[in-house]
């Protein structure tokens, strides 16, 4: 018998019960494409930020720290001076895609300078893996290099080529200087070899980079002598926003509590991965290029926080279109609920049965709604940042509790309204 | 006979209005009792508060033997469940509800619903073949056989019709009465608001209110059918219990009966 009266007061109060659903639906698929960009976003600004470029720089714990902090150009003299004990072993590097965050580290590769003669003047050479191919002993396989940590780099010419141990790419500057361009050959000095070389293609990174050579690293180990060693690498990693917890371990792990340590090190911050790095490579030290990864966090927190702003608005509006129009249906169906109680309905059954009719219309406004919301997270995820936007579990039980939050805040005004109602007036017109 | 309602000195004051002034009445179980009296002179206030729809100033009401002033408002709602069967001069059926519907409404929120026994309940208004219409498609009279057996359906110990004929014609009229007086014939207690005096005629006992206080209180010899009539108006009572007849020729039927 509820079920009949229910149904068919939705039937008879059809305009209204569309509208309701209409709101509820409307409310629903604007937080649920919020909702669902908000979780994806993390990992789609990670990305586009890890574009712009590494945020992590692992270094050989005896080599001077100061360059890298302040990412200073190293002299030749520098890089004449260096020794067995600044170097990290290539054959080392792949334990990099080995740790606990492993998937979160997008990209890195290694670097080894050494100083050349070219057209008679001096400059650096800095040996990379351009587009190196990675098997682990964990049976998976990566393809990690400059060419894709350097995504934006414009090249003219070829890009390089880890097999090509001749073929350089020179920066725009460098290539100004020397008067070289893409296919040129040339001989170069290194240490008192002669090397004969030529140019694959000529990049622009708008950066200070543009002033250097890159070469396959074998040609930078050959030339400097330094077999099977590099001297820095460039991490990118997918991070989560730092937090006090975060910061308080970058500056000290040893000051946390055991629970504090476990969410630190179980959580993508740049410092536990960073710590991470140190203890699969116990020669190295790991440096978080805390510009990038503060940015990172900032832009993140902005987004997120704008994005449940957004949530919080949309629904309470929402909530007050649906007061005013479940207000109006109770007022509309005064005498009906009069009748009901002066039949000895209680006060409870009468908000039962008005509470069911609405929630049934929210339900069905809701599942529409968020249906809606994902292709609406869809739209926004191809428009923003080109690629779709991954459905989450979690945004289904909260699409539940909007509905029922939304519905339940807006019928409230109506409720008290009608337990307020006196069968007498209505019926008495009293 | 053992009172089913008794008044003592109720009052009821709405703002500086004094609805009701000092009421005292005793109802017998089985009485029907009419209350008459001018616009504003208390009738519906008397009503309201007998059927738990308000509550009195001052004063008690006690109905089959419990204070109505000892009860909670959940107490209230379910004397109005449990003990009270109204009849509204507006029917206030629910207009998407069929008649059958209207009538198990009154059984949901009583106890369970029994559709049969809400066809019965029809049938003994003459309405089984109307069951399955919406309100809009009856007449005034048959929306307010509806409304009687919403009424009756969960056995009330008090039937209070608030001017039950107040909008029918003469012929839903007399029907009306006819299915009123078989009710009291039954044994059922009927408290009839009514300003009209050959309403109140069919009435055993008729209180007269003015401006509030009891100003007349007699016994009355009810409205008796010629034998011929009552014959005709038990055989169609038979009819109506029979489920036999259609409505068309019950109505026509009681018509040339009255």
């Amino acid at each position: 018998m509820l079920l009949k009266m229910v149904l068919k007061a939705i039937g008879r109060q059809r305009r209204k019960h569309y509208l309701i659903a209409l709101t509820v639906g409307l409310g629903v698929s604007l937080a649920t494409a919020m909702l669902g960009v908000m979780f994806d976003v993390g990992d789609k600004v990670n990305q586009e930020l890890k574009s712009y470029g590494a945020n992590l720089n692992i270094v050989p714990k005896g080599a001077s720290m100061l360059g890298e902090l302040y990412q200073t150009e190293d002299t030749a003299a520098e890089a004449e001076n260096v020794n067995q004990e600044n170097f990290i072993p290539e054959k080392e590097l792949y334990k990099i895609k080995m740790i606990f965050w492993a998937y979160n580290i997008v990209d890195f590769a290694p670097y080894l300078s050494v100083p050349v003669e070219i057209n008679g003047q001096k400059i650096i050479l800095t040996g990379t893996w351009f587009n190196r191919h990675l098997k682990l002993p964990t049976g998976d396989e990566v393809d990690t290099g400059m060419t894709a940590l350097k995504s934006w780099w414009k090249i003219t010419g070829s890009p390089g080529d880890d097999g090509d141990t001749s073929g350089l790419l020179v920066g725009r500057d460098a290539a100004g200087r020397l008067g070289l361009k893409p296919g040129d050959s040339f001989s170069a000095k290194a240490k008192g070899k002669a090397v004969d070389l030529k140019v694959r293609g000529v990049f622009d990174s708008g950066g200070p980079d543009d002033g250097l050579i890159f070469a396959p690293l074998s040609l930078a180990q050959e030339l400097s002598g330094q077999a099977g060693l590099v001297e820095r690498v460039e991490v990118s990693a997918l991070t989560t926003p730092e937090n006090e917890l975060a910061r308080r371990a970058a500056a000290n792990p040893g000051s946390l509590s055991r629970m504090e340590w476990d969410t630190w090190y179980c959580t993508a911050y740049i410092s536990s991965i960073a710590y991470q790095l140190e203890e699969i490579l116990p020669g190295a030290r790991v440096k978080a290029i805390r510009q990038v990864a503060e940015s990172e966090g900032a832009i993140l927190t902005k987004i997120q926080l704008m994005m449940i702003l957004l949530t919080v608005l949309t629904l309470l509006c929402s909530a007050l279109a649906i007061s005013n129009l479940v207000s109006a249906g109770i007022m509309e169906r005064s005498v009906e609920i009069g009748l009901l109680k002066a039949l000895g309905a209680s006060d409870l059954s009468i908000m039962f049965l008005v509470l069911l009719e609405l929630f049934l219309v929210a339900l069905i406004g809701g599942v529409i709604g968020y249906l809606i919301g994902l292709g609406l997270a869809q739209l926004i995820g191809l428009t923003v940042f080109g690629a779709s936007v991954p459905v989450k579990a979690a945004v289904i039980p909260l699409t539940c509790l909007m509905v029922l939050a939304v519905t339940t805040v807006g019928s409230l005004p109506a409720l008290r309204s009608l337990l307020k109602l006196e069968a007498t007036e209505v019926l008495h017109g009293r | 006979m053992s009172a089913i309602l008794e008044i003592q000195n109720v009052s009821k004051i709405y703002g500086g209005v004094k609805a009701l002034q000092n009421i005292q009445l005793l109802v017998p179980q089985g009485q029907w009792l009419a209350v008459m009296g001018p616009s504003g002179s208390g009738k519906t206030t008397l009503m309201n508060i007998i059927g738990c729809l308000d509550t009195p100033t001052s004063g008690r009401v006690i109905m089959d033997g419990l204070d109505l002033g000892s009860l909670s408002h959940s107490g209230l709602t379910a004397i109005r469940r449990e003990s009270i069967g109204l009849i509204f001069q507006e029917f206030h059926l629910i207009s998407y509800l069929t008649a059958l519907e209207n009538v198990m409404v009154a059984q949901y929120y009583h106890s369970l619903v029994d559709e049969n026994e809400a066809l019965e309940a029809l049938a003994g208004v003459g309405l089984k073949e109307r069951a399955k219409h919406l309100p809009r498609q009856l007449s005034g009279g048959e929306q307010q056989r509806v409304c009687i057996a919403r009424a009756l359906i969960n056995h009330p110990k008090v039937i209070l019709a608030d001017e039950p004929t107040g909008n029918l014609d003469e012929t839903n009229e007399r029907l009306v009465m006819f299915i009123l007086h078989r009710l009291h014939k039954q044994g059922s207690t009927i408290i009839m608001v009514t300003h009209a005096p050959d309403v109140a005629a069919h009435a055993e006992r008729i209180i007269v209110l003015e401006h509030g206080r009891l100003a007349s209180d007699r016994e009355n010899n009810p409205v008796v059918s010629q034998p011929s009539e009552q014959k005709s108006a038990d055989s169609r009572a038979e009819e109506l219990n029979q489920n036999q007849k259609s409505e068309e020729s019950f109505l026509a039927g009681t018509m040339a009966a009255v």
